[in-house]
């Protein structure tokens, strides 16, 4: 993990970045690219900064660029809240606040020899990105290599072009799925789960990586625990709420573990038990 | 405390005796060195923690009775000037202040500034402070100094404090330090550690020396040799407080026992009584949750952060994705019990709680953390 | 073995069927093939056709006035297309149209209900296929229902 990013010995300090770059993905979700040229910027994936808007506040937003590339940070970002609305319109040349990067990212050595399957729901896609970069990158040191990810509606569907290009290195093992379309769409229409029932699985050599909403995440992983994927090759990115990214404040924490520290990324058997208890 | 080379005639652990006019010298002293001090004084009812003078601020001849949402202070029948237990609020506050400016920021040429605070932290020397709360210091000092990141404030605050640590002379009627291993003689963190006696000899006090800095100190101030009986008076004192436990918690397997039943019937009980008002959480010691509030100037040319205490019992601490993760009261006093008897064991080696009975005291509808606890290990299903 | 008794021992929906019950209900089966957006059933038609899926996707679809043609869900290789032609009123309740080439193993409905009524071993190992294919298509469609990726 690369030293954290941040103006000064202060950890609070955020340091400011210019944005180089900004992109429309759908009606509600943007990206920014960073200029983290002076310096560069390294993260592994599935790790997240938070992000701060002069005079507005400050969230945790997953890293969604390639890890190998380090002179531009880049986020994809859902406006939700109080912050990330008004951070749609940040253009080129405004300045955010940056500190990072925090967290416990994604097992990508742990699926070294083995097939990877990659579930994303929703923007859940943005954090697994940086993962796909990196198995695509380094193709050869894993067996078969799945994308499943689903959306709401094609209208939703994020990264188009680079999904489409996965598609091609990645033998045709990708696939996209909607909740609902109108008739024009010719792909899958259903949940993710309904999409992992078509995927064949060796059970004894499959690391599984999941991103999205978190029953999503949890009736997925459900249902690749009863296709009998061991739970500890299969992991989960978890979200509670997040002030200050440092294990200071409190607020991240789900039972014992820190998601600023200890997650977002948990391995699934640790917590399994966790995710059927209602408000935890 | 530092790490001095040792003084000839005050090595560490040595038990000397001051009276109580030396007594009075050693808070002078402390302030000619430079310390601010901050020791218990009488205030609005309940014995606080203050900046205090010296000696005259004391709470001499005070005591409290104290029980599940009660406190009353009362007059004892002699000059004792720690013959009461804990008082609302710990140490707490002079470490991990209520609330506090963590940055400011300027925009300047479409970019922004960001400009470091200036620290300027007081040197404190804390007078009084119990086995407890030293505890309770020890683990704050886990959560801010030794983790991923180092609390810089906290650090400022934290870095000279001089401890003048008490051995407790009686009990509170919620406290518990015994089930925690926490009390009632102080073992850790201090510099001189006081008993107080008072009686046909006179007023005076039995110091043990837990650092270099404290047998500095004392050296100069002054001190005789702490004649046999008065040791054996000392440690029977602190032994009777021992037997005086107002409450006890059993905590043999008490992560798992609360791991396990987080669906236990009891959360709804307590759900039924909780007003999710914080005062527990304001009023113990290792409680650390904070949360940062994001504020400009009317024109929007200056930012600045500040961070303030926060609690798990309110709806915005989970707040996610539109709504609170912890909507229900049940939740969120099952967080926070949980949080401090259980999962603070996995995340920083000891309990978070030092069995200070604040949280019992001063809870509005009295719930007493060791009955719920005794609740669900009686009904517990293994 | 006849080439489409073969096709119905290969399709995963009768996955432990035994030779006698395949045997029982070819005579009810066609193999199929349809164009890329023909129906292979229309909301308020009979339902007499009970499919299994082997090549391409359907979509199951519904036409809301105002709103056009929403797709709710699709079937592919290896899923079963039709619940309602078991029950009465045998009628179907949603289009289902192929996306891009199908080609099926089409059941006459009315055939099998009779071959189910004279063979109840039949009848029970039908019936619990369909019964756990519908389960799993209810807990995917409670999750659809969630609509889980909305913004908060």
């Amino acid at each position: 993990m690369s030293e954290p990013f941040a103006a000064g010995a202060d950890p609070w300090l955020p340091q400011p970045v210019r944005v180089l770059r900004r992109t429309q993905e759908t009606a509600d979700t943007f990206t920014l690219w960073l200029d983290v040229a002076n310096g560069g910027f390294s993260f592994a994936p599935g790790q997240f900064n938070m992000l701060y808007l002069f005079g507005v506040g400050e969230v945790p937003i997953s890293i969604s660029g390639d890890p190998n590339q380090t002179h531009a940070l880049v986020h994809t970002i859902r406006a939700v809240g109080s912050v990330t609305t008004p951070m749609q319109r940040l253009k080129r040349g405004d300045t955010v606040g940056v500190r990072g990067p925090y967290g416990a990212g994604w097992p990508v050595d742990q699926a070294f020899g083995k097939d990877v399957i990659v579930i994303a729901g929703g923007l859940g896609i943005a954090p697994l990105r940086p993962v796909v970069y990196e198995l695509v990158r380094q193709r050869g040191r894993f067996r078969n290599v799945t994308l499943l990810y689903g959306a709401r509606s094609p209208a939703d569907l994020v990264y188009r072009k680079e999904v489409a290009r996965w598609e091609k290195k990645l033998d045709g093992r990708v696939h996209v799925t909607v909740d609902h379309a109108e008739a024009d769409w010719v792909g899958p229409v259903g949940v993710v789960p309904a999409l992992l029932d078509k995927v064949s699985i060796d059970t004894a050599a499959t690391v599984a990586m999941i991103c999205g909403p978190e029953v999503m995440m949890r009736f997925t992983a459900r249902a690749l625990a009863n296709r009998g994927l061991p739970g500890d090759r299969m992991f989960v990115s978890m979200e509670r709420n997040m002030k200050c990214a440092l294990r200071f404040c409190g607020h991240c924490q789900y039972r014992e573990s820190f998601l600023c520290r200890d997650g977002p990324v948990l391995r699934f058997d640790r917590i399994s038990s966790l995710l059927d208890r209602r408000e935890l | 405390m530092t790490d001095a080379p040792m003084t000839k005639s005050t090595r560490l652990g040595e038990r000397a005796l001051l009276s109580r006019d030396r007594f009075a010298r050693l808070l002078q002293v402390l302030r000619q060195d430079g310390f601010q001090l901050v020791g218990p004084t009488v205030r609005d009812g309940a014995i606080v923690h203050e900046s205090i003078s010296g000696i005259e601020d004391l709470p001499e001849g005070w005591t409290e009775s104290q029980d599940a949402g009660t406190y009353r202070l009362r007059r004892r029948d002699d000059r004792a000037l720690f013959g009461y237990s804990v008082g609302p609020q710990s140490w707490k506050p002079f470490f991990f202040v209520p609330t506090l400016q963590l940055w400011r920021a300027r925009r300047r040429d479409g970019s922004f500034v960001v400009l470091e605070k200036t620290r300027s932290a007081p040197l404190l020397a804390l007078i009084g402070a119990r086995s407890c709360d030293l505890h309770a210091i020890a683990i704050q000092d886990k959560v801010f100094l030794e983790g991923p990141s180092v609390d810089q404030e906290y650090l400022a605050r934290r870095s000279g404090t001089f401890v003048v640590a008490v051995h407790c002379g009686q009990a509170g009627g919620t406290c518990f330090c015994t089930s925690l291993g926490t009390g009632p003689r102080a073992t850790l963190g201090f510099d001189l550690a006081l008993t107080e006696l008072l009686d046909d000899k006179g007023h005076r006090f039995v110091v043990g020396i837990g650092s270099e800095s404290g047998a500095q100190v004392l050296e100069r101030v002054g001190y005789e040799e702490a004649p046999r009986a008065d040791l054996e008076a000392a440690e029977a004192i602190v032994a009777r407080t021992a037997a005086q436990m107002g409450r006890t918690m059993n905590t043999d397997g008490i992560k798992e026992l609360l791991y396990r039943n987080a669906e236990h019937p009891r959360w709804d009980d307590v759900a039924s009584r909780c007003l999710a008002c914080t005062n527990c959480t304001l009023a113990c010691p290792t409680c650390f949750c904070s949360s940062v509030d994001d504020v400009t100037d009317l024109a929007g040319e200056q930012a600045e952060r500040v961070q303030r205490w926060d609690s798990c019992f309110t709806m915005d601490h989970s707040y996610l994705h539109g709504g609170s993760v912890h909507a229900s009261i049940k939740s969120r006093y099952r967080q926070w019990l949980t949080h401090k008897l259980a999962s603070w064991i996995d995340q920083f080696g000891t309990s978070g709680c030092v069995g200070c009975g604040r949280c019992i005291t001063w809870c509005p509808v009295a719930i007493d953390i060791t009955q719920e606890v005794a609740a669900i290990r009686a009904s517990d299903p293994g | 073995m006849e080439n489409l008794e073969r096709l119905l021992h290969e399709h995963e929906f009768l996955k432990g069927f035994s030779e006698a019950h395949v045997a029982l209900i070819v005579a009810c089966a066609k193999n199929l093939r349809f164009e890329a957006g023909e129906f292979l059933m229309r909301e308020g038609g009979d339902a007499n056709t009970f499919f299994l899926l082997r090549v391409g996707r359907v979509a199951l679809e519904v036409h809301v006035p105002g709103r056009g043609t929403l797709q709710m869900e699709s079937v592919g290789p290896g899923d079963v297309l039709g619940l309602s032609w078991l029950v009465p009123p045998y009628r179907v309740n949603l289009d289902a149209r192929a996306v891009e080439p199908v080609v099926a193993l089409a059941f006459d409905g009315a055939c099998l209900r009779g071959k189910i009524s004279k063979d109840h071993d039949l009848g029970y190992e039908l019936v619990l296929r369909l019964y756990e294919k519908t389960v799993q298509r209810l807990d995917h469609v409670r999750l659809q229902r969630l609509d889980v990726y909305q913004a908060p």
